[in-house]
Parts: structure tokens; C-alpha cells; sequence
């Protein structure tokens, strides 16, 4: 997960000098970038003979064989339901997360008949939180607690807000069960053990989250039980994978020391090593809640209860003014959540090191208990205190921020027109041509061509892979243009990443200004993004690609700044004594011996531009992600669908090898 | 000394011995255990790994430990002292050999045996202390009480005498790494002695620490082991630690044995260079007794001089003897063994300062 990327240190400098096992190596006078404009060239030029031919382009309802197939299969396992013991096992399991998260809900958020209302109403939900902050994090928390509980209340998401929790938690429970046995496998496992994790763990990440529904929801049915089961596949690698950092790292010398006391094996883990390795384990925990919501949200699109179906519902009709309440609460529930899992761990750390009086403390909960007791009696007893009267704000929220936008727009139409238009003409509509319009063969051709010079050889499998397989599934044209979208959106994240990432680690100013607000934009789910650019942008592939620059644009510019920060500083030195200007000391200096963070920043920038151009497929981004949706909503359509799902992650798993592979040349740590 | 009558020693005097270690290797790397008995055991370490990829990190080692006894290990880094002392409580595996500790065969116990011997009879103090960042000082100290299942309030009761045994009254209740790192590892030594074991380990306890703290800390052993008398085995790489420290000393090289003696020996009769080297800076004056640089008597020598043990050392003896118009008589027992004249004294002591210019 993004905030948990280790920035790797400057690789020393080796501008100009050619990789080890590329093209370079042969003609080592040729830098890398010429041979590339040297493909692009040769590509452009067959491209002008043969444009329009062989392009591989599915009409509408057209369906390749095997799509066909894979819409047979479906069919297949739901005729299954009723004898084959897997999809038994698994309908069972969707049932009974189904009625977990029913249950909850009639206790904390519908109607539980026959009663009119929840076991538990309003007053008394927000009041057990607020104490629940109060003991965890310490009373600030528990102010931040009330207030956004409250918030759900008076905006009128209540029942929608709590069901997202409920979904998020649920998976939450679940992933810690499954995840902290298996975190505790790679933390005191061999290292074959770590490796086929590593591996596995890998391949879920580099899945744009969009992926895991088709299937998920055809093994474990649609609403709730879908939504969890997603939201669980997708909360738990980051637990698995930090807390198992974290239980690895624990320091040997102090485990042969304990070791050399005569523990068991079992006292070993549970005095030693996971307390030694705790705020590592929060650290993942925290991570695992922030996915678990970022996917939560997006399950709405198989039905999944919870905030997202009302963003979604109003990012269908391009309704930004309805989008924009539930979207702001979303962001308030991942602030509240973050900030509660981080200030947890602190209060837990100084009330262990004996910062915290802990009978005082005990004194403060047990009085505070007896107003939250009260609050539960009343939300059960009267009316008033189960629901929140609906004041009537949301529509008023909506048509202000609807005219705000109309005046936005109008007044900076003619800006956000330039812009769209610019990077339409520079950059999109070349590469779109180029890439869609190009025979299959011929674009296939130059991007492994491509992969090759900038990856080299260790490039070269992977992609020959996932091109026949994009081939094979039929979608190749929609892949292309899917790329293309991916491809222009990352040089504009690297664009911002460099400029503002420079500007971070060369002054202090902005880099204090600039950091918290970044790291609060990777805590809110991805989906939000897609509401203020659907605003400026309207339903095109340009709001996918904005939507995605933004949510990507943190992570790289972060990395960017760290790496160019860990320059050494008697490197810049001994540039400025010999005189360099300042533009010389960023492009001559800093950039090239940061080119490894820059790569890194480059193959998440890729991945998470993916991502959005894909969940953008609903709001007029098209291709692949279209096809996905269609799946979901037709049946007939499903196997063209899941085909692009499975193009999806061709294309991620492509892009993503040859931005390690080129990593690996420039010296960098592989991406996680 | 010939192996056969090394092993004799060794069979006659391990019903006796606190630990005694026979034959024992610790090869490091693939199939390591195909290694031993055939001639690439023989190799030297570089040609070994050149051939199989394999370390040797303990060949061949064999000594004893008596009881109360303090015994050092010392050679240079890379040498196989840590390995060689984890073996003993199998922190690392040996590949073959054997160790026994109170007569208890280690190699062969099992896991429970094992366990019950580490809780009981044998505790470890380490060069980086491996400390509980998460735990006050006393409950750092009750560690070893505590996975023995002792119930709280008495195991801190036990960990409380030995907070002062060690002198670190008044931290009871603060956290390592508000301690400084002489303090940290007296927390690391009262660990080791709150189980009462009989033997103490040590492996490079004190080169971590600056050297006040390191002399502070070496004497902080002299005293426990005055007043506790406890078998030690105490590594280093440090031959003035050693010298000050050991009853015995073992000098490794590259995972071999290169001489067993106590400190006089090892300075007075250096086997090879490499001993040589190690011990020719050190003051010999310091260390060598009288037994080093007498003569044999002659039937001419005067009668009238002090007469002295023969184990004197010889700083201890250079005043009386330089001061004495006479020649030192060496005695052992009441039998006269040999002669010290001005010119053997000043011949150790001179020479040294030549050394030291
Ligand atoms: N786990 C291991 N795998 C492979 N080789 C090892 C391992 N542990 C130690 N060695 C090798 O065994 C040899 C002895 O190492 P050891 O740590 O015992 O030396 P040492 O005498 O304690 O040195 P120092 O004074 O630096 O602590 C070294 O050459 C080392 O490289
Ligand atoms: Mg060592």
C-alpha cells in the first residue's frame, strides 16, 4: 500500500552508462532513450502505410469464442449451485457473511421489524464510538468521533454511513483472523516461504481493485456478501505483508537472548515478538481498515450496502451536486478512521511506557460510561434519539455546490477547455491513433520492442505473455486504448511528481506545507476523485485520466521528494563548488542520481492511473473498464466482461514488469 | 601433548568438569554434515569454501571447563568465538561433537531437556544486550523467572536482589533504552545471574562499551565471580580482558584451537607467530611469573636472597629483588627450582619499555 513504501536510497550516479543486460551493452554509445525514439519512429512510420487494418475491434454486442466461453462457464458454476461442493462451500460462506452483516445492520442501522427503527438508534451508536475513542485514543479522538458520527446523522447518510462501517469492519475482523496467522508464517518462516507470499501478495496488489468483483461476486453472490468478500481479498495483503515485515525485523540478538532463557516456541512469539513488533503491526492494521474502506466503496457497484451507492447512483446521472455530500462523508469516515488507528497506537505506546495515569484513566471511562448508558436506554426508548430528524441540509449542500461548480465551469471554461484540448491534441490523440489504430501486430511489435530497450532481456517474457494473452482474450483494441489513457495520465503524474517532489526536497517550506496534505489525499478512497473532476471535466475518458493523475500523484510525488532528498549532500556540494547554476544542479545532479525513486514513482504512478482509468470506465472513460461494468449489469455480457478483467490485470501485470525490470536496471528496490 | 593423551585427559577429568567440549564442528552451508570425516575436513577455511561453498566455523575444538572456573575464548574477528559458544547451548547447531554441561549431554537432549537446561543451569550475557525494548528494567531481569511459570510477585521479588547484586538500584522500573549501555548490560548480566545458573556465558560483553565502563564492568565479574563463584566462559577479543579475567585462556583461529593455557603460558610460550603476535604487545612483566625467567641453580649462587614462589609474577617480585643485594631463590613447595637474578628482572622489564617506545 502507498503509505508504506520504503523509499529507496539514490542509486549512484550512472547517467549515460548503459544497463547490464540491454541493448546498450552492444552499441554502448547509443543511450537507452535513442533507441526508444528510434522504435517510436520506425513504429509511426509503418504505422502511416498500415493505419486502420488489423486492429482487432469488437463491435458492440460482438463476442470472440472465447468470451463466449467464459459466459458459458458462468453459467456453468450458477448451474452448479445446487451439487458442486465448491460453490456450495462458497454460497455458504457469502450467506453467512450476509447474515452477520444483516444482523448488524438491525442492530445498529435499518429498521428491525417490528420495530420502525434499529435496536440501537443514533444517540446510542454515536455515543459507544465517542467512548470508544475516548478509551483507545485519548479524548481528542473521541471529539473527532462524535463529530463525524453526527455529521453522518445530520446529512441524512446515517443507515448508508454505518452499513459502510459495518461492511468495512466486518471485513476487517475477518482479514486479521486470516491475516495475522499468515503475517506470523513470512515474519518466522523460512525463505522459501517468504518468497511464494511475496509473490502471491504481489500479484493481488498489482490488480486494479476493479478486478476482484467478477469473480468474487459469481462464487459468493452480489450485496453484502460480495462486498465483504471483496473488501476482505483486497484488506489483506497489507496486514500480511507489514506485520510480517515487522514480526522479521524484530532484532535477532534479542530473540537468541530470550531464546538462550529456554522459551518456547510459543512464548517466543507472544512475549517477544509481537510486542516487539507492534507499532509495526498497527501500522499494518491501519493500513488494512484504509483499504478495506477504499474497496468498500467501490463494492457498491455489485450492490455492496454502504456510502458508495449513493456517489454511484449520482455519478451515473452526472449528478455532482448529489455525489458531493456522501463523497465528503466518505472522506470524513477514512480522516476519522485514520487518524483513531494512528493516535491509537501512540496512547496504547505512552500508556504502556507509564506516560498515562492509568487510574485516573480508569476513573474518567467508568464515569464516562454512565452518560453513554443513558444515551443507549433513550435511542432505544424514544423516537427522537433512534433517528435524527433530517434538517434538510443535503439538498441545500447539493445546489450549492452545484452552482458553485456551474460557476466554476462557466467562469473557467475557457482554462479547463485549453488544458483538455492541449493534452487531447499533445499527448492523446497521437498516442490513441497510434496505439488503437496501429495493426495488432505492429503495436504489439514496438511495445516489446519498447519493454526491451527499457527494460531489457529481463523484460522481454513478461510481456510477450501478456500480450498473447491480451490477444487471446479477445479485447485488444480496448486494451490499447485502456493503455493509452494509462500511459498519458502517468506522464502527467510524472510531470507534477517531479516538479513539486523537486520543489519538496529542496525546501523545507513547501515541503511542510505540501506533505500532510499528500498524505491525506492517499487516505481517501480512490473513488471520491472521480466527483470534482466529473464536475470540470463532464463524462469523458479525460475525467478517468485527471481523477487518476490526482489519486496517483501523492504517492509519486512523495517518493520522488524522498529520493532527491537522499542525495547525498557532499555530492551537491562538490557540484556547487565547481559552479553549477541551480537548474544545472537539479537536472545534472539530483534527478539522475534519483532516478531510481523516479522509476519507482513511474510504476505506481502506472498502476494507480490504471486503477481509475478503469473504475472511470462508468463516467465516460470507455474500453475496458466499460466492458466490466456491462458485465456486472448484463448477463449475456458477462463473458466479454470478465475478459476485460482479465485484460486488466494483463495490462497491469505488463506494466508493472517492465517498470521493475527498468528499475532494476537503474539500481532501485522493486516496487511494492 | 599427543590427541591420545588429550583424550585421556579429557575422559579422566569431564566426571569432574562444569563443561566439556569433545571434538565439535560447526560447518556452516549446504549438506555441511557430508563434510566431516572426509578429507576436505582438512582443508584450510578458504580452500573449504572455495571447494563446497561451505564455512567451517568451529573445527575440531575439544577442551574443559572445571567447575568455578573461569575460562576465556579469545581470537580475531571472523575466528568462530560466537559460533563456538552458541554451540554450547545449541543457539546454533553443532554439526558433530559433542558438549556436556554438569554431565548433562547437550547435543543429544531433547527439546524439553534442552529447554530445562538453558532455564536452569546456563545463562548467556551478549555484546548487544538483546534487551526488551517493551519492558521495564525488573521485568527484563524476571525474563528467565518468567517463562519458567514463576508467578509475578515472587519473580520480581528475585529480580529486586539482583538489581542490587549488580548495582542498578533505583532503575528497577525504567525502560532500557533510558539507560545508558554500561548500565544496559549490567541489566543484560543481572538477567543471566537472576535464574541461578551455574555456568555464565559471555560473549563479547563489554566491546560495545567505552573503556572506563569497560574496566568498571570487568571488575563488576572479578567481584561476582569472587563472591558467586560461577563457571565462566568469557569471550573476547581482547587479551588485556583476557589476561585480567581468565583462569584459562583458548586462542582460536579461523575455527581451530591454536593453544590452551593459562595467561602466563600463553605469553611465556607462544606455540606460533600468531600467538606471538597477539600477546607481543602486552606488558610481559605483568603477566609472567617467576617460572619464566629463572635459571637453574648453581652450586656458586648465594643463599642470602629473598626467597619467592614460583609463581609470583614478576612485577610483584622485581622491587624486593632489585632491592636485595641477592639473588631471588625460586621455590616450589620448599624445594628451590631456580634462580633470578637483577639481570633476568630488568631484562623483562627493560625489554618492555624498549617495546613500548
Ligand atoms: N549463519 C552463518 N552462515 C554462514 N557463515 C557464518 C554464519 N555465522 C557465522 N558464519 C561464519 O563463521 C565464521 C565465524 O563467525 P563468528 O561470528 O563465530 O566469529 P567471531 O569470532 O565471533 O567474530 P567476531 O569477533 O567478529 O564476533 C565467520 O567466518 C562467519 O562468516
Ligand atoms: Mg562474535
Amino acid at each position: 500500500m502507498s503509505a508504506t513504501l520504503t523509499p529507496p536510497a539514490a542509486a549512484p550516479p550512472t547517467p549515460d552508462q548503459p544497463g547490464r543486460d540491454g541493448p546498450g551493452r552492444s552499441i554502448a554509445s547509443i543511450p537507452r532513450w535513442a533507441w526508444a525514439l528510434g522504435v517510436v519512429v520506425l513504429w509511426v512510420g509503418i504505422w502511416a502505410l498500415t493505419k486502420g487494418t488489423d486492429t482487432l475491434a469488437l463491435a458492440g454486442r460482438e463476442h470472440t469464442d472465447v468470451q463466449t466461453s467464459l459466459g458459458r462457464f458462468r453459467d456453468d458454476v450458477l448451474a452448479g449451485r445446487a451439487d458442486n461442493p465448491v460453490i456450495q462451500l462458497t454460497y455458504d460462506l457469502g450467506a453467512w457473511f450476509t447474515s452477520v452483516v444483516d444482523w448488524l445492520q438491525r442492530m445498529l442501522s435499518v429498521p428491525d421489524f417490528p420495530r420502525p427503527v434499529p435496536q440501537v438508534g443514533w444517540l446510542g451508536v454515536t455515543a459507544v464510538a465517542t467512548w470508544v475513542g475516548l478509551a483507545v485514543a485519548g479524548w481528542r479522538i473521541a471529539v473527532l468521533v462524535a463529530a463525524s458520527f453526527v455529521s453522518f446523522g445530520v446529512f441524512g447518510y446515517w443507515s448508508e454511513a454505518i452499513d459502510l462501517l459495518i461492511v468495512t469492519f466486518v471485513a476487517v475482523g475477518v482479514s486479521v483472523l486470516i491475516g495475522m496467522p499468515l503475517a506470523v508464517l513470512v515474519g518466522t518462516g523460512n525463505r522459501a516461504v517468504n518468497a511464494v507470499t511475496n509473490t502471491v501478495l504481489d500479484i493481488f496488489q498489482t490488480m486494479p481493485t476493479f478486478v476482484y468483483l467478477l469473480p468474487i461476486v459469481l462464487f459468493f453472490g452480489i450485496g453484502a456478501a460480495g462486498a465483504v468478500v471483496c473488501t476482505l481479498v483486497y484488506a489483506l495483503p497489507p496486514i500480511i505483508r507489514i506485520a510480517g515485515h515487522g514480526i522479521r525485523n524484530v532484532s535477532t540478538t534479542t530473540i537468541e537472548a530470550t531464546d538462550s532463557a529456554g522459551q518456547t516456541w510459543w512464548q517466543r512469539l507472544t512475549k517477544v515478538q509481537l510486542p516487539m513488533a507492534r507499532k509495526t503491526i498497527v501500522v499494518g492494521l491501519n493500513q488494512t481498515i484504509m483499504a478495506a474502506l477504499s474497496m468498500a466503496t467501490i463494492a457498491s457497484y455489485v450492490d455492496g450496502p454502504g456510502l458508495g451507492q449513493p456517489v454511484l447512483d449520482a455519478l451515473v446521472k452526472n449528478d455532482v451536486g448529489g455525489a458531493f455530500v456522501p463523497g465528503a462523508l466518505i472522506v470524513v469516515m477514512a480522516v476519522m478512521l485514520d487518524r483513531s488507528t494512528t493516535a491509537a497506537s501512540e496512547y496504547s505506546e505512552m500508556a504502556a511506557r507509564g506516560g498515562l495515569d492509568l487510574r485516573l484513566r480508569r476513573i474518567v471511562l467508568a464515569a464516562a460510561a454512565v452518560p453513554v448508558l443513558v444515551a443507549l436506554h433513550l435511542s432505544r426508548t424514544y423516537p427522537w434519539a433512534a433517528e435524527l430528524d433530517d434538517p434538510g441540509w443535503t439538498p441545500k449542500v447539493a445546489d450549492a455546490v452545484d452552482g458553485f461548480f456551474e460557476w466554476f465551469t462557466d467562469t473557467f471554461r475557457d482554462a479547463t477547455q485549453a488544458f483538455k484540448d492541449l493534452v487531447s491534441a499533445v499527448l492523446l490523440n497521437p498516442l490513441q491513433s497510434l496505439l488503437s489504430e496501429s495493426p495488432w501486430w505492429l503495436a504489439g511489435g514496438a511495445i516489446l520492442a519498447l519493454a526491451f530497450v527499457v527494460g531489457g532481456l529481463r523484460a522481454v517474457a513478461p510481456t510477450v505473455v501478456c500480450l498473447g494473452g491480451l490477444l487471446y482474450f479477445g479485447l485488444w483494441h480496448d486494451a490499447m486504448v485502456t493503455l493509452n489513457m494509462t500511459l498519458v495520465g502517468t506522464v502527467l503524474v510524472m510531470l507534477l511528481a517531479v516538479v513539486l517532489g523537486v520543489a519538496m526536497a529542496r525546501s523545507r517550506a513547501v515541503d511542510v506545507v505540501l506533505r500532510p496534505t499528500l498524505d491525506a489525499g492517499q487516505t481517501i478512497p480512490p473513488f471520491v476523485y472521480l466527483i470534482p473532476v466529473l464536475a470540470l471535466f463532464g463524462p469523458t475518458r479525460f475525467t478517468a485520466i485527471v481523477a487518476g493523475v490526482v489519486y496517483a500523484a501523492p504517492v509519486a510525488i512523495k517518493l520522488v521528494a524522498d529520493g532527491v532528498r537522499a542525495v547525498s549532500p557532499s555530492t551537491i556540494e562538490a557540484g556547487r563548488s565547481t559552479g553549477s547554476t541551480r537548474w544545472q544542479e537539479i537536472v545534472k545532479v539530483q534527478l539522475p542520481m534519483a532516478r531510481a525513486s523516479l522509476v519507482l514513482a513511474a510504476n505506481q504512478g502506472l498502476l494507480y492511473v490504471l486503477a481509475m482509468a478503469v473504475i472511470g470506465g462508468l463516467v465516460g472513460a470507455g474500453a475496458l473498464g466499460y466492458d466490466v461494468v456491462l458485465g456486472f449489469a448484463r448477463s449475456e455480457e458477462w463473458g466479454k466482461g470478465a475478459a476485460a478483467g482479465i485484460s486488466i490485470v494483463l495490462l497491469g501485470i505488463m506494466v508493472d514488469r517492465i517498470a521493475r525490470a527498468a528499475a532494476h536496471r537503474s539500481g532501485a528496490p522493486a516496487a511494492r | 601433548m599427543s590427541v591420545a593423551t588429550e583424550k585421556e585427559t579429557a575422559a579422566a577429568t569431564s566426571a569432574e568438569s562444569a563443561l566439556s567440549v569433545r571434538n565439535l564442528w560447526k560447518i556452516f552451508g549446504p549438506r555441511a554434515d557430508r563434510i566431516i570425516g572426509t578429507p576436505d575436513a582438512q582443508l584450510s577455511r578458504a580452500e573449504l569454501k572455495a571447494k563446497t561453498g561451505c564455512v567451517a566455523g568451529v573445527k575440531d575444538v575439544s577442551f574443559e571447563v572445571a567447575p568455578g572456573e573461569v575460562f576465556v575464548v579469545m581470537g580475531l574477528s571472523g575466528s568462530g568465538k560466537s559460533t563456538l559458544v552458541r554451540c554450547l547451548t545449541r543457539l546454533i547447531e553443532p554439526t558433530a561433537g559433542s558438549v556436556l554441561i554438569d554431565g548433562i549431554d547437550v547435543t543429544t537432549a531433547s527439546d524439553a531437556q534442552l529447554r530445562d537446561l538453558r532455564r536452569n543451569r546456563v545463562s548467556m550475557v551478549f555484546q548487544h544486550f538483546g534487551l526488551l525494548p517493551h519492558r521495564q528494567v525488573i521485568d527484563n531481569i524476571a525474563y528467565g523467572l518468567e517463562i519458567r511459570g514463576m508467578k509475578k510477585k515472587e519473580r520480581r521479588a528475585k529480580a529486586e536482589e539482583v538489581v542490587s547484586l549488580v548495582g542498578l538500584d533505583g532503575f528497577s522500573h525504567s525502560y532500557p533504552d533510558q539507560l545508558s549501555g554500561g548500565m544496559q548490560q549490567r541489566v543484560g548480566l543481572a538477567r543471566a545471574l537472576a535464574g541461578d545458573p551455574s555456568i555464565l556465558l559471555f560473549d563479547e560483553p563489554f566491546s560495545a562499551l567505552d573503556p572506563l565502563i569497560r574496566r568498571d564492568m570487568q571488575n563488576e565479574v572479578i567481584r561476582l565471580h569472587r563472591d558467586l563463584r560461577k563457571t565462566m566462559v568469557f569471550i573476547t577479543h581482547d587479551l588485556q580482558e583476557a589476561l585480567k579475567l581468565g583462569d584459562r585462556i583458548l586462542i582460536m583461529r579461523d575455527g581451530e584451537i591454536v593453544q590452551i593455557g593459562r595467561p602466563d603460558e600463553v605469553v611465556g610460550a607462544p606455540v606460533d607467530d600468531y600467538v606471538r603476535d597477539f600477546v607481543s604487545e602486552v606488558p610481559r612483566s605483568h603477566v609472567l611469573t617467576l617460572k619464566w625467567v629463572m635459571r637453574e641453580p648453581r652450586p656458586d649462587d648465594s643463599m642470602d636472597g629473598p626467597v619467592m614462589s614460583c609463581d609470583t609474577i614478576v612485577r610483584q617480585a622485581a622491587k624486593a629483588a632489585l632491592a636485595s643485594e641477592h639473588p631471588v631463590r625460586v621455590v616450589e613447595g620448599d624445594r628451590v627450582i631456580g634462580i633470578v637474578d637483577d639481570d633476568a628482572i630488568l631484562r623483562v622489564v627493560v625489554a618492555e619499555e624498549e617495546a613500548h617506545q
